[in-house]
């Protein structure tokens, strides 16, 4: 069988809708390939060919039966952040090398009975806490278009394997930019839903507050597939939205005209490095083309997301990853004294730098005396945020800018200075205080760097049917999307 | 010099929820170590809390029932701590907006005075697993089928001022919960415990002493004696010019003592913020309603609605409608169309004495409301005379029981065993056949009483004279001899005219 290891979502389908593929063969075709391309790139953590293959047989028996599903047969790769019942998930950690998951997430399962066949575990920055994937204990990932560069975080291994064409899709989880800044990395589509709309049961927690899923994909149409399978209300998860099923794709053929996008001030300012300004300018100029109009808009408050963002995260995590003791499961120092020291020497041993360094800000910002100061005020700041945008939604549909100040740099370029890689999050960050939608797809290369452009898109509430219509359209004028690497 | 006690109480009030306050698992006590803990309760990586709205009902019904204001938005927090019987890290609790603010009890004390006891706040919050050392050697066991049961903590102002009142309060609210039926009250199990802050000061002095925290008194008694004990030591130490320093302490019921566990040096940092996987827990109103509507009526409007309807006294009706089921109890009996005041008295007199004297609770009777009702309708219709009741008493009280449950007339009983019982004959039926069976009728005829009566005054001249010669207790012997008579059945009212007659 010969496949196009770079067909899309929707293209997959339509081969195993039409029976063309089956779901096995798909499923040995990208399993062939991951063992061929990944030991350079280092984008999976586990694989289980064993697991793979029965769920694929199990997809096409479905089809057999006469079931039909939206996804059937289309393969996947889960960030090991998803709990998948029997697979080991470590969530990037040396704490959960050996934690092999006794249940699956709400997504995972949502994805299954969708048809999706899962080809294995993604790597990540451990416990998502990271933007380059350099503090994953399972190594680095490689960007494959380029192996001397960082695929972006924290989900760098859900980029890089479907920018390598491992897989045609991937999921990614985004607390402050995780999916939509690798997918630009990458040159990939990706999108963070609006809080509340994945359920965030399975998914092991960095901030619960900030903390949604997403797909990874090359197109927006996929994207709309891929969330319209993720999506849907959980009775596991208090934070889920009580709502009806979504297709994602309903308006993804709408022509733009009449499309009103703001342009924050704030977003485009010195910070931006001047290949992805100018990148972004021409990307909207199709805009434009396309029927839309732009009209500039101001965030006054969202220049105090990072500073906001790093009260939250830290804090809800230090308490989140505070079940990671030893006690139950996860990482076991071998010799302790009594229960304090082995507290200490399993998470000493257990977390990596990273990680220990959010778990102390975490613990300091809600320390006695200091938690009106910090996540009090950071919670207010949230608020501030908010009102800005919806401020900005009375005179526009869709607020548009780059998704990261610079494109992919190379490793250890910035891991020794953690604020100057938070600042990579710096436009990223405020749809996760927000809790808004937001997505990146592939507009451009930064002319000095010859790094790829992502396009910013973050839109109101519960808005994803019409950006991944936004994003579609652009797709349908534009072939940015369309490159692959070599490899 | 004289020193004034200074006492405020937090009760773990388990709530009466068949799953957890966060999860589907069971709360049933005593199962298998760990076979009620899902990969919520065992904090498994990625799992996450729901509401149990029941909790959140039973919180409501307690704060409608001591006039508490209710947060219709409360916010759950975590207090964060290592503990292995703590699986999360953290205990899902209330902090700065609990569900249940303000209200208060009235307590009566020994001498019959009242006092109104405040409480700052009740709010909920999971409980912790166990930690269990005994079985293991140099390792330790954790059972979490507990982790997650839900609790209402209840906080007091520091208002007690001794041990006694701490204890006439804890007593109360025990009551009041399982009146409300959101606590079965079970303090072996830990159903119901008890934090004690104690402290003490100068008679007359504003300022509070500093306190010790007594942890986890589940029984009524231990908490007298630790709190006696905690007020002795605390003044003596002041007396010999020491401080106290505040603490958290232990009661060994062994030895009678307390022991400081950790002191406010080692106290925690629990770093408290709003838990981001829960949000505000909010009562509409259409809840509000649902629950204020299903509110049982309280013992204080119960004993003032007793007074007014059935011209009880304060003491009767206080005793009558201080727990539930004694006044469904007495409810149901007096549904049954018999007199309010001697189904009182019965109750209270005969009836209480025999289940005294069984140590039984009235759930236990095997005397039903029915039944004494029936009695009494019997003893009031002339039909029995009270010697004969008692007997017919004495009699249901060994006889078989007939059934293990009677009739509630009020809705959620708390005792309620189901009513599986065989098919029997009507309770009017059993008591009117019991008494005809056993002779126990009364009698009233006046020619078959005067007869007797002839009877005996023929044979009683030494009695009679004594009576003419002014000695008044000759003629209660007369009247006791026509009542041995006549097989104790005859009216003794009856008779005791009929003599008097007679000998006038």
């Amino acid at each position: 069988m010969s496949w196009n290891t770079f067909a899309t979502v929707a293209e997959t389908k339509k081969a195993l809708d039409a029976k063309q593929v089956s779901a096995v063969e798909l499923a040995k075709h990208y399993l062939s390939r991951v063992s061929s391309i990944n030991p350079a790139l280092n984008a999976f953590i586990t694989i289980d060919p064993e697991k793979t293959l029965s769920e694929a047989l199990a997809q096409d028996n479905r089809r057999a039966k006469g079931e039909a599903a939206p996804l059937l047969g289309v393969p996947i790769a889960h960030k090991d952040i998803y709990l998948i019942d029997g697979w080991r998930t470590t969530c990037g950690s040396k704490m959960l090398e050996n934690f092999v998951a006794p249940y699956s997430s709400t997504v995972v399962k949502n994805m299954a009975d969708a048809g999706m066949v899962t080809l294995g575990k993604l790597n990540m920055d451990e416990f998502a806490m990271g933007s380059s994937n350099e503090t994953s204990y399972f190594g680095t990932v490689k960007n494959p278009w380029d192996l001397s560069r960082v695929p972006g975080g924290s989900s760098g291994g859900s980029a890089a394997s479907v920018a390598a064409g491992l897989t045609p899709a991937s999921t990614g989880t985004d607390t402050g930019g995780s999916i939509r800044q690798p997918a630009m990395f990458c040159n990939l589509t990706g999108l963070k839903p609006t809080y509340g709309v994945c359920s965030r049961y399975g998914i092991i927690a960095f901030a619960s507050s900030l903390d949604q899923a997403g797909p990874f994909a090359q197109t927006a149409e996929d994207c709309a597939l891929l969330l319209s399978a993720m999506a849907g209300f959980d009775p596991h998860d208090a934070t889920s939205l009580d709502r009806p099923k979504e297709d994602y794709s309903r308006d993804l053929s709408k022509p733009l005209k009449g499309l009103r996008i703001g342009l924050p001030k704030e977003f485009f300012g010195d910070g931006v490095a001047p290949g992805i300004a100018k990148a972004v300018d021409e990307a909207l100029d199709v805009y434009r083309k396309l029927g839309a109009t732009t009209v500039e808009v101001s965030l006054p408050n969202v220049k105090y997301s990072v500073p906001a963002y790093y009260v939250v995260a830290p804090a809800e995590a230090s308490s989140n990853l505070s079940r990671f003791d030893g006690a139950r499961f996860g990482h076991r120092a071998k010799d302790y004294t009594d229960i304090v020291d082995m507290y200490k020497r399993s998470r000493a041993e257990g977390f990596g730098a990273e990680v220990k360094r959010r778990i102390l800000i975490g613990t300091y910002v809600l320390s006695h005396g200091y938690y009106d100061a910090y996540y009090l005020q950071a919670g207010k700041l949230r608020r501030l945020i908010a009102e800005d945008f919806k401020k900005a939604y009375e005179v526009c549909d869709v607020v548009m800018g780059p998704t990261a100040p610079e494109g992919a740099f190379q490793f250890g370029a910035k891991s020794d200075d953690p604020v100057k890689m938070y600042l990579n999050d710096i436009f990223t960050i405020c749809a996760n205080l927000t809790g808004q939608p937001a997505m990146s797809h592939p507009c451009g290369v930064d002319k000095d760097t010859g790094q790829f452009v992502g396009m910013h898109i973050i839109g109101n509430y519960l808005d994803e049917a019409r950006m991944l219509n936004v994003a579609h359209q652009y797709q349908l004028a534009t072939e940015w999307h369309k490159k692959h690497p070599a490899l | 010099m004289n020193w004034e006690v200074v006492i405020g109480l937090e009760t773990h009030v388990q709530l009466t929820t068949a799953s957890k306050i966060f999860s589907g698992s069971s709360t049933a006590f005593g199962a298998a170590p760990n076979t009620q803990a899902s990969v919520v309760d065992l904090a498994m990586p990625g799992a996450l809390p729901v509401m149990n709205k029941g909790a959140a009902e039973r919180a409501v019904k307690f704060g409608l029932a001591i006039g508490a204001n209710i947060n219709r938005r409360s916010i759950f927090a975590r207090k964060n701590y290592f503990y292995p019987d703590l699986p999360k890290g953290y205990q899902i609790s209330q902090f700065e907006t609990p569900i249940v603010q303000g209200g208060g009890l009235t307590i009566t004390l020994d001498d019959g005075s009242t006092k109104f006891i405040e409480l700052t706040r009740a709010h909920l919050e999971e409980d912790a697993g166990k930690s269990v050392h005994e079985q293991f050697d140099h390792e330790s066991g954790v059972d979490l089928n507990r982790a997650g049961t839900p609790l209402l903590e209840i906080v007091t102002e520091p208002v007690m001022r001794s041990g006694k009142e701490a204890i006439a309060y804890a007593k109360a609210l025990h009551n009041l919960v399982r009146y409300l039926d959101i606590c079965d009250g079970n303090m072996q199990e830990g159903s119901f415990r008890c934090d004690v802050n104690v402290s003490v000061r100068p008679m007359g002095q504003k300022e509070f002493g500093t306190r010790r925290e007594i942890k986890n008194l589940n029984s009524f008694k231990f908490m007298q004696q630790a709190i006696d004990y905690e007020v002795r030591w605390q003044i003596e130490q002041i007396e010999d010019g020491k401080k106290i320093v505040q603490a958290t302490v232990l009661f060994n019921p062994d030895t009678g003592e307390t022991r400081a566990m950790r002191t406010k040096e080692d106290a925690m940092d629990y770093r408290y913020f709003p838990d981001p996987d829960l949000p505000p827990l909010v009562i509409d109103d259409a809840m509000f309603d649902r629950i204020k509507a299903s509110m049982p009526e309280l013992p204080e409007s119960k004993c003032a609605r007793y007074m007014n309807e059935f011209k009880l006294s304060e003491y009767d009706a206080r005793l009558l409608s201080q727990d539930r089921a004694t006044s469904e109890f007495f409810e149901t009996a007096v549904n049954a169309k018999a007199d309010p005041k001697l189904v009182a008295n019965w109750m209270l007199g005969e009836l209480s004495a025999s289940l005294n004297r069984e140590e039984k609770t009235i759930e236990q009777s095997p005397i039903r409301p029915s039944q004494l009702a029936k009695l009494v309708i019997r003893v009031a219709d002339g039909t029995l005379n009270n010697k004969k009741a008692k007997e017919l008493l004495d009699h249901l009280w060994t006889a078989p029981p007939i059934a293990a449950t009677f009739n509630m007339t009020l809705p959620a009983p708390t005792f309620g065993l189901a009513a599986t019982v065989a098919p029997r004959q009507t309770e009017e039926t059993d008591i009117d056949d019991v008494i005809e069976a056993k002779g126990l009728k009364q009698i009233s005829d006046v020619g078959a009483i005067e007869k007797i009566v002839d009877e005996v005054l023929a044979k009683s001249s030494a009695q009679i004279a004594d009576y003419k010669s002014g000695k008044e207790k000759a003629l209660m012997s007369i009247v006791g001899m026509v009542m041995k008579a006549s097989a104790g059945k005859a009216n003794p009212a009856q008779v005791n005219e009929l003599v008097k007659k007679k000998l006038s």
